[in-house]
């Protein structure tokens, strides 16, 4: 170790004896990101009722800090997209996307958005959110459990820690 | 309407309609096969005279060489109901639009227009309501061709 090094090691070292912890704003800003995700929802019909029984009490979201779920795009950074994505939802869902303040993320919950599940042969659905979106983090399911939306979310604040996004 | 009058419903109008209705029946509907030039003459007999005051459905249906347009009709104040049914070519599919009889068609009609392709004439404002405007093509229809659907 340099002279240089050391002696910055050392003046850390000083400081965390006075209580002052040493990091990079971005660090700071992706702890504080990753603690409370402000999600917005869109869905069809079974997993956004999986989304609700995940903020309810039983299972209770607001544990991980992520309860604050949106009603504006212009509000929230997590995009929980929970059903297929129709080819005329398509346009609504990107302009959605593109009001939401960055940074910003999406999690594709459940297999309809994931991949169009049993629907993506059809004339009007497309083959997964991610035909035009780019997905942070997949949570298979049919429909996801709450604890398994709670793993996908898990692993996206592993991944906002990691300043990987 | 208790079950002899629909009888006599269906003797009445058979003495009216002669060959052009033929009555068939299955487990849950009465049907009432219709020529579809006698469509609305039909409709509006069974609005005015035999109660059949709402609409409760109008699908369609492929047999390949004709299209089936359906009709289920309940009457409201005499808890009945009865289903009509117009074979048309599928070379044409046209067919006149009960719009002015029940004007509870007007989606319907817009969905089976936008689903099947069948023209209904004096509606309103045929176009397309489930599909993007842009699409191409008819999706229920049993040639409709998946190679046309431009998905992003």
């Amino acid at each position: 170790m340099a002279l240089k090094d050391r002696q910055q090691q050392d003046d850390v070292e000083l400081l965390s004896k006075h209580n002052i912890l040493v990091t990079t704003v971005e660090k700071l800003w992706n702890w504080g990101r990753a603690h409370s995700f402000w999600p917005l929802n869109y869905g069809c019909n079974c997993c956004p009722i999986e989304v609700m029984a995940a903020g309810a009490a039983r299972f209770d979201m607001a544990r991980y800090g992520y309860e604050v779920v949106r009603a504006v795009p212009r509000q929230a950074d997590l995009l929980t997209i929970a059903g297929p994505v129709t080819i005329k939802m398509k346009p609504v869902l990107q302009r959605v996307w593109e009001q939401m303040p960055e940074p910003k993320w999406v999690i594709a919950m459940g297999n309809c958005a994931i991949s169009g599940g049993p629907f993506k042969d059809g004339y009007s659905v497309l083959p997964g959110a991610d035909s035009f979106l780019k997905v942070d983090v997949y949570v298979p399911g049919c429909p996801v459990r709450p604890e398994a939306l709670f793993h996908g979310m898990l692993e996206l604040k592993k991944k906002v820690e990691r300043g990987d996004y | 309407m208790t079950e002899p009058d629909l009888k006599k419903m269906q003797t009445e109008l058979q003495q009216k309609m002669g060959t052009r209705l033929e009555i068939t029946a299955d487990r849950f509907f009465t049907f009432l096969n219709i020529h579809p030039a006698d469509l609305l003459v039909l409709m509006k007999e069974l609005r005015d005279n035999y109660g059949f005051n709402y609409l409760a459905n109008i699908t369609s249906v492929d047999y390949g060489e004709k299209f089936a347009v359906v009709y289920h009709l309940y009457s409201i104040p005499e808890n009945h109901k009865i289903a009509v049914k117009a074979y048309i070519d599928r070379s044409l599919a046209e067919i006149d639009s009960v719009f002015f009889v029940w004007p509870t068609a007007d989606w319907q009609e817009r969905e089976v227009y936008d689903l099947m392709g069948i023209k209904f004439k004096g509606h309103p404002n045929l176009i397309r309501v489930l599909l993007p405007d842009d699409f191409e093509g008819h999706p229920l229809r049993k040639d409709f061709d998946m190679k046309g659907v431009k998905k992003c």
